[in-house]
């Protein structure tokens, strides 16, 4: 924590950065993000087992951008964020200080991407051991028990649209539900609406999403989503041997074209 | 009507709940659910959570449903005809151990609901509901029902409000008429009250931090301190979900389903979180910022709402700091506002 107040501190001084987004107490035990602007407010950051939520969100949103160049405190999704947005041309390398503390109060500061890639190679992601055992009852249910399964989930959503906001890739100024000429996806919150709207959630993240569970942690009703967005991950690294946030070079499976590509699919 | 104090057992509850199934009312309650609570349908009290200190969603749906049809159309010949829906049909409901924030909270939700046009569907809902209150045994650090008005045990909206009792059973104070018909149905579960029974000592202590005019006065006041509202906004995210969950957060989004010969209208909720919620058909957005949108949510509720329906639209449940993935804390940004040097 030291390291990393040293380094925020040295980095506004310097005048490197305009702003630290990082994390500070909350409410309770919480956490939250805090957006260091002075040198001497470098002292509220804190790094611990609270510190969740992916700070890559504030990257993109614009009232972040508008304050100037960030530094960002980031956990091992946030790093693949990172990666995942560069190669999307959402930030550019030297746009942005990238600080990643460990656990052990050691504090890395990523010069390049190639860095952040040489990093996450050789990291190890786990998968919080209660979600994997969701993951495996639902993978064995029949087709028509998953089916229900979901259905009695999704009629729980109640459209706050937390899940998107929440995630750092989810960062379209006008997101496909807001597109009412034609309107794609139904706007009330009934069940074919809550269908649509999760199911487009997921596809559009297949292949991009990073797997920091933010969305699933922001749903206030407890929808399990990352289940949508592992199965996803899943199909695409088996189908097309890709990984979100691993390179900040994209080649993204669902939207590239290359004239080798099978199309034996197409019947 | 002079609130009457009677006794409720509290073996008799459960005698309650099936009174009121027998008569065809439906009843909501708390209910369990993993590690939330929320309001509803029950067959029995063995169903409810009544240790609960708060749901994560209010019971507004079941006046301002989530998605709620208001009109039907259909192409018959050349005409358009349109058909509103049955209200007559809504069933008789009795919500049973609703917090007093959350019962005085339909009272800000109708004075938007009556305030100039009448609206047909929440009042129809409203007239068939009846809120069997429980005061509030223990509040957590969101709580803050006594900054604006309210307390734990205040009897504020509710029809009858039970208090748990240090014998565990339950003073009841009938506060409207609504309450007393209740009562008819099972009059001979409603005892005398013992002279002494103590209800303070039953309830929650809910610290004053502020009062709620001071809080409207002072949002006023800082209207256009950009820096203080940008500066509360800026880990915001824009999201439904401090609205969605909020017992009095009452703007909503028509939307039309169907073709051009057949569909229907829907009532939907919206909420001034939402980066789009204000845009103008032309591109510009008053709002444009999330600065500006989150004082719009602090001063509808602490300084428009008093003005115009002479009503505060906060009762302190503090569901929306609860529910808020980044921990904007109302409470504390109220205090702050408070504070902050002008
Ligand atoms: S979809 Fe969810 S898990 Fe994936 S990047 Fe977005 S917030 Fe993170
Ligand atoms: S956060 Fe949850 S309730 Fe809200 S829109 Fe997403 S899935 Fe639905
Ligand atoms: S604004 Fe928050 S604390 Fe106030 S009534 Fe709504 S949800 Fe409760
Ligand atoms: S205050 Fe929290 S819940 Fe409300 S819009 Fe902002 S992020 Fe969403």
């Amino acid at each position: 924590m030291d390291e990393l107040r040293k380094k925020a501190r040295a980095l506004l001084e310097a005048g490197e950065v305009r702003v630290v987004i990082g994390y500070g107490g909350g409410t309770g035990d919480r956490a939250r993000a805090i957006f260091v602007r002075e040198p001497e407010r470098a002292d509220e950051l804190i790094f611990d087992g609270r510190c969740r939520q992916n700070l890559a969100i504030y990257l993109t949103r614009r009232e972040v951008k508008e304050l100037g160049k960030p530094a960002i405190v980031a956990t091992l999704p946030a790093l693949k964020t990172v990666l995942q947005l560069a190669g999307e041309f959402q930030i550019a390398e030297g746009g942005l200080v990238v600080l990643a503390p460990g656990a052990d109060g050691s504090l890395i500061e990523f010069k390049t991407f190639a860095d952040i890639e040489k990093y996450l190679a050789g990291a190890a992601s786990p998968i919080d051991p209660a979600e994997q055992a969701e993951m495996d009852r639902v993978r064995a249910m029949s087709p028509d028990e998953r089916w229900k399964y979901w259905l009695g989930q999704i009629s729980r959503c109640i459209k706050c649209y937390a899940c998107r906001q929440a995630c750092p890739m989810c960062y379209c100024p006008r997101c496909t539900v807001e597109c009412n000429q034609p309107q794609w996806i139904p706007v009330p919150s009934h069940e074919l609406g809550n269908l649509e709207w999760n199911v487009m959630r997921a596809m559009h993240l297949a292949g991009r999403c990073v797997d920091c569970g933010d969305c699933s942690r922001a749903c206030p009703v407890g929808i399990p989503l990352y289940l949508l967005n592992r199965v996803l991950i899943g199909d695409i690294e088996s189908n097309f041997h890709q990984r979100a946030g691993m390179k900040a070079e994209v080649d993204y499976a669902l939207s590239t074209f290359h004239p080798d590509d099978r199309e034996n699919f197409i019947r | 009507m002079e609130i009457e104090r009677r006794l409720l057992k509290k073996e008799a509850l459960a005698g309650l709940v099936e009174k009121i199934n027998a008569a065809g009312r439906k009843v909501h309650a708390p209910v369990c659910e993993g590690a939330r609570v929320e309001f509803a349908p029950i067959d029995s009290i063995a169903e409810a959570d009544l240790g609960y200190v708060q749901t994560t969603q209010s019971a507004k749906n079941l006046l301002f449903p989530r998605v709620e049809r208001i009109l039907s159309f259909k192409r018959r010949g050349g005409a358009m005809e349109t058909a509103d829906p049955d209200l007559s049909a809504l069933p008789e409901t009795v919500v049973l151990g609703m917090h007093p924030c959350d019962a005085a909270a339909i009272g800000s939700l109708g004075a938007i609901f009556t305030w100039d046009t009448q609206d047909a569907f929440f009042k129809a809902r409203l007239e068939k509901l009846t809120v069997v209150g429980l005061s509030c045994a223990a509040g957590d650090e969101y709580c803050f029902c006594a900054s604006v008005g309210l307390g734990p045990g205040s009897t504020e909206g509710s029809d009858i409000l039970l208090t748990r009792l240090a014998s565990g059973d339950f003073l009841a104070e009938i506060v409207t008429a609504k309450g007393k018909a209740l009562v008819e149905l099972a009059p001979e579960l409603f005892l005398p009250a013992p002279a002494g029974a103590d209800k303070d000592s039953a309830l929650a202590r809910i610290e004053k931090s502020f009062t709620r005019e001071e809080a409207g006065e002072r949002a006023k006041a800082r209207f256009d301190d950009d820096a203080l509202w940008d500066g509360q906004a800026l880990r915001c995210l824009g999201c439904g979900a401090c609205a969605y969950v909020c017992p009095t957060c009452a703007c909503f989004d028509i939307q039309d389903e169907g073709t051009t010969s057949r569909g229907v209208r829907l009532r939907c909720w919206d909420s001034c979180g939402f980066p789009a919620f204000t845009i103008h058909t032309s591109g510009h957005n008053p709002r444009e910022e999330q600065g500006a949108r989150w004082r719009q949510r602090l001063m509808h509720k602490f300084s428009y709402m008093p003005e115009r329906q002479d009503v505060f639209g906060c009762v302190g449940c503090g569901r929306c700091s609860r529910a808020c993935p980044v921990d904007m804390n109302i409470k504390e940004h109220l205090i702050d506002l408070l504070e902050a040097k002008s």
